[in-house]
């Protein structure tokens, strides 16, 4: 009896995963076939992750809220190349010139994503399709502006921009004098110190919301984390470890040595606190233990000699793995507050949510700004680590590539969350860096591999898309048909309540 | 007369305006005009059949086929085939040495119809299976056939990418240069059927050139496809398309006519590429059909159809207007702004606005 149910327990497990298995299966095969050294894919794996996962993590927004795929983010994409222009143009560089270039895109990328949302808000149902045929749209005054405005009506004279006829801009653009590598080179230590204010400040701003509000202010918890990072700011001033964190790339063998010895550090002096300081009530041991193994088995994988040697050529750039994270953090935390939550009705039911009195429309319109504004921002991380800028086709196929890997993560039209995503870009990127190499091993042609990329890529998605229909046709009742009739009465009453 | 103007739409308003002052611009810079409308009437002609490959399965209740390269790619193979089994010249060696007159006058032409005949029957009968599989797909995902037909024929082009890498065919014409396998990206029609359709029974007045041959082509399929309207499957389709509810009540299988219309757009798509190709010159494999869904869906909604609704004369209209824009917005841009690609952002702002403009339209459900 048991075992059924262990069997069953583990046949819907597989299941479930199903797209995820079919993934990694097919991406072993090819990495087998390319013959490629796994360190060599690794190291190029967390190149692209770094390059794009801000990306990827910007699609998640729009899905819980019920907009499916936003094939809109190549808006973003177009928003954040305006910006770059002028700040290539005025000769920007380093990081401030790549924050100057954000803080110019992001206004842009604001407003586009508003008019995408007001878009949408007018053909609720088909945002995909209209968000795929909005970026052919978009492209069309993307290449009036660059290839006729710029040079035309705005006076730029720039050789390195503009076609020397005096129209137009380039087709590719050299960064590697401006912003390459600007965010990537930034080190652990400049990044622990923004940290450290950035803490400070969310604090403050925190207990003096929290005080307006007349809510109870956790006054223990806000020093600890101050403390926390203060430690850490304190650590770096030792000067053998300055050092090792002052690197631009940091080895990843490293890397997770000694950040999994952190971690162990942290958890038991924080499960400590919590259990033995603060007597936290409800405080679930089980989850420390779990964190804690986690963390030593890592740290003991640096000293597996096979393990190390796949990820010795490895480096990482720790601030945009740092910025990933941070996205990563703040869509699971952004899900947490009211306007996470109104999202996720909106999703789930826009009758409902209506009903609830939540502005569905407004809701709808601040998830596209969200999602846009990443995406910019995204292509920005793309752009500095890439270091040429293919001024007509940079943007191109982001959605595309995006979103195919989304799903690859096994999301779906209408559930994704951060680890579908980073999970999704794992597996299609190491599919995407060895498929040449197996394709030209497995028939002598690099191109065949290469058009197989893409067929995965459009087909994971047209796939994807008809799974959704196919289920939605299979209860009419829930979205077409009668409209919305029945969830209402099903949910209503308790949402309602609420 | 608010509600004549409300029923044309804005965006069509602004099209017609467009293509009218494109006429004026391009008179008032002098340039060649019978020359630039005999251009615009080929390019309505080349490109009419595949618009025409939206009215069956817009009336059948598919909505827009943005997905016609499903059927593009077997007209393309059918052209392929064409060109390997050397049909065209094959004839013409035979038919020279004949003591026939009139396949003596007319071999070449006549051998070139052959060709192209040859090659749009095997497409359609390759595009009869896909079509087959399309509609069975179609049928299953209703309420968002757009947003997936579009993936599904991205798919279908990426797919036969890989196909057209690996195909041994041995005609000089078709592999590539420098290597043994493969199929080139542009395939010269010179030898098979290069403007067959607008050569025959042509004629000229100055520098005006009237394509009677694709003209009437256009016309007969045209015919064709009203005639299928009109019979009592084409207007039970019609009826399944307009409310499926009602029709199934009355006793019709809707997924049936569903079928049946993707099947049928499916088909008209293949011949369509072929037709348009030989008024080119050239086909384009791999992925020039890319976007060819999104051009017909564009140009039949310019010519007035909604996801629901089109005719003929939707196809007609649209299609001239369409073509005309682009034919016309070439020179006129050059004219202009020498030496930039203008004509690719028109085609990109109006193909995609229009579209956006239908979806708009039909969208944008109330949530109270």
């Amino acid at each position: 009896m048991t075992k059924k149910t262990l069997f069953s327990k583990i046949w819907s497990a597989l299941f479930d995963n199903k797209v995820v298995l079919f993934f990694v299966v097919l991406s072993g095969l090819a990495i087998w076939a390319s013959g490629q050294p796994l360190s060599f894919v690794v190291r190029e794996l967390f190149t692209r992750f770094g390059r794009n996962g801000f990306v990827v993590l910007s699609l998640i927004i729009p899905v819980v809220t019920g907009m499916g795929l936003n094939f809109g983010i190549v808006i973003g994409a177009m928003s954040a190349q305006v910006a770059l222009i002028f700040t290539t143009h005025w000769d920007l560089v380093g990081i401030g010139g790549f924050l100057i270039t954000i803080a110019l895109a992001t206004p842009i990328a604001t407003i586009l994503g508003m008019l995408v949302g007001l878009l949408f808000n007018r053909m609720k149902g088909s945002e995909m399709i209209g968000g795929m045929v909005l970026s052919y749209f978009a492209e069309g005054f993307y290449q009036f502006f660059f290839l006729f405005v710029i040079g035309g009506w705005i006076p730029i004279v720039n050789q390195k921009l503009i076609i020397s006829g005096g129209i137009g801009v380039l087709n590719t653009v050299d960064l590697t004098k401006t912003i390459k590598y600007a965010l990537d080179d930034v080190t652990m230590q400049s990044l622990l110190y923004v940290l450290f204010v950035a803490v400070i400040l969310v604090t403050v701003l925190t207990i003096i919301v929290k005080r307006i509000h007349k809510e109870p202010i956790d006054v223990f918890a806000a020093i600890r984390r101050i403390v926390w990072v203060a430690v850490l700011v304190g650590i770096s001033f030792i000067p053998e470890i300055g050092a090792w964190m002052g690197q631009k790339r940091i080895p990843m063998v490293e890397l997770i040595k000694y950040g999994g010895l952190a971690l162990i550090v942290y958890f038991v002096i924080d499960g400590f606190i919590n259990l033995f300081v603060a007597k936290k009530e409800g405080y679930r041991w089980q989850k420390l233990l779990k964190n804690v193994i986690i963390a030593v088995i890592l740290v003991g994988l640096t000293y597996v000699p096979t393990f190390a040697e796949i990820v010795q050529t490895t480096n990482v750039p720790v601030t945009t793995y740092g910025v990933i994270a941070g996205l990563w953090f703040f869509n699971n935390a952004l899900l947490k507050t009211k306007l996470g939550q109104n999202m996720r009705t909106v999703g789930q039911n826009r009758v409902v949510a209506n009903a609830a009195g939540i502005n569905v429309n407004r809701t709808r319109i601040i998830a596209m700004i969200f999602s846009t504004v990443l995406a910019s921002w995204g292509q920005l991380i793309y752009l500095q680590n890439i270091g040429t800028w293919s001024t007509y086709g940079s943007h191109v196929q982001i959605g595309l590539f995006s979103i195919a890997a989304l799903l690859v993560g096994g999301a779906s039209v209408q559930k994704a969350t951060s680890n579908q995503a980073i999970l999704g870009i794992l597996l299609f990127h190491s599919l995407f860096i060895v498929a040449p190499l197996a394709g030209n091993t497995l028939f002598g042609n690099a191109m065949i591999g290469e058009y197989f990329r893409v067929f995965i890529s459009y087909g994971v998605i047209a796939v994807a898309l008809a799974m959704h229909a196919w289920k939605q046709s299979i209860k009419p009742q829930l979205r077409r048909g009668m409209p919305d009739v029945k969830p209402l009465t099903a949910n209503s009453s308790t949402a309602l309540k609420k | 007369m608010k509600q004549a103007l409300k029923k044309f739409g804005l965006p069509r308003i602004i099209i017609v305006t467009f293509f009218i002052l494109l006429l004026v611009a391009a008179a008032a810079y002098g340039m060649d005009m019978p020359s630039l409308i005999s251009d615009v009437i080929r390019r309505f002609g080349m490109f009419g059949v595949l618009t025409l490959a939206m009215v069956p399965s817009v009336q059948a209740g598919v909505g827009l086929n943005f997905g016609i390269s499903m059927g593009v790619v077997g007209g393309l193979m059918g052209g392929v085939l064409a060109i390997e089994l050397r049909i065209t010249e094959t004839l013409v060696q035979n038919w020279s040495g004949s003591s026939n007159a009139f396949l003596i006058n007319n071999g070449p032409l006549l051998a070139m119809w052959v060709s192209i005949l040859f090659a749009i029957a095997f497409g359609v009968f390759v595009s009869l299976f896909t079509g087959y599989l399309y509609g069975f797909i179609m049928n299953r995902v209703k309420g968002s056939e757009m947003t997936v037909t579009t993936y599904i024929g991205f798919s279908m082009i990426a797919f036969m990418n890989i196909i057209w890498t690996i195909l041994p065919m041995t005609n000089g014409v078709l592999i590539m240069p420098n290597a043994g396998e493969g199929v080139r990206q542009m395939i010269s029609l010179d030898d098979s059927f290069r403007e067959v359709m607008s050569n025959t029974l042509s004629f000229k007045i100055g520098n005006f050139f009237f394509p009677t041959g694709l003209i009437l082509f256009l016309a007969l399929s045209c015919f064709l496809v009203y005639l299928f309207m009109r019979s009592k499957t084409g207007l039970a389709m019609s009826a399944a398309g307009a409310n499926p509810q009602f029709a199934k009540a009355s006793g019709i299988n809707v997924n049936r006519m569903r079928m049946t219309g993707t099947v049928l757009s499916t088909v008209i798509a293949s011949a369509g590429i072929l037709i348009y190709s030989q008024g080119l010159g050239f086909m384009q494999l791999y992925n020039g059909p890319l976007m060819i869904g999104f051009n017909a869906v564009a140009a039949v909604l310019i010519g007035g159809a909604t996801p629901k609704h089109a005719r003929i004369s939707h196809v007609l209209i649209g299609t001239f207007l369409f073509q005309g824009i682009l034919t016309l917005g070439l020179p006129v841009a050059n004219f202009m702004v020498p030496g930039a690609n203008m004509s690719e952002v028109i085609r990109l702002i109006v193909s995609n606005g229009i579209i956006l403009y239908a979806l708009t339209q039909s969208g944008g459900k109330r949530d109270d």
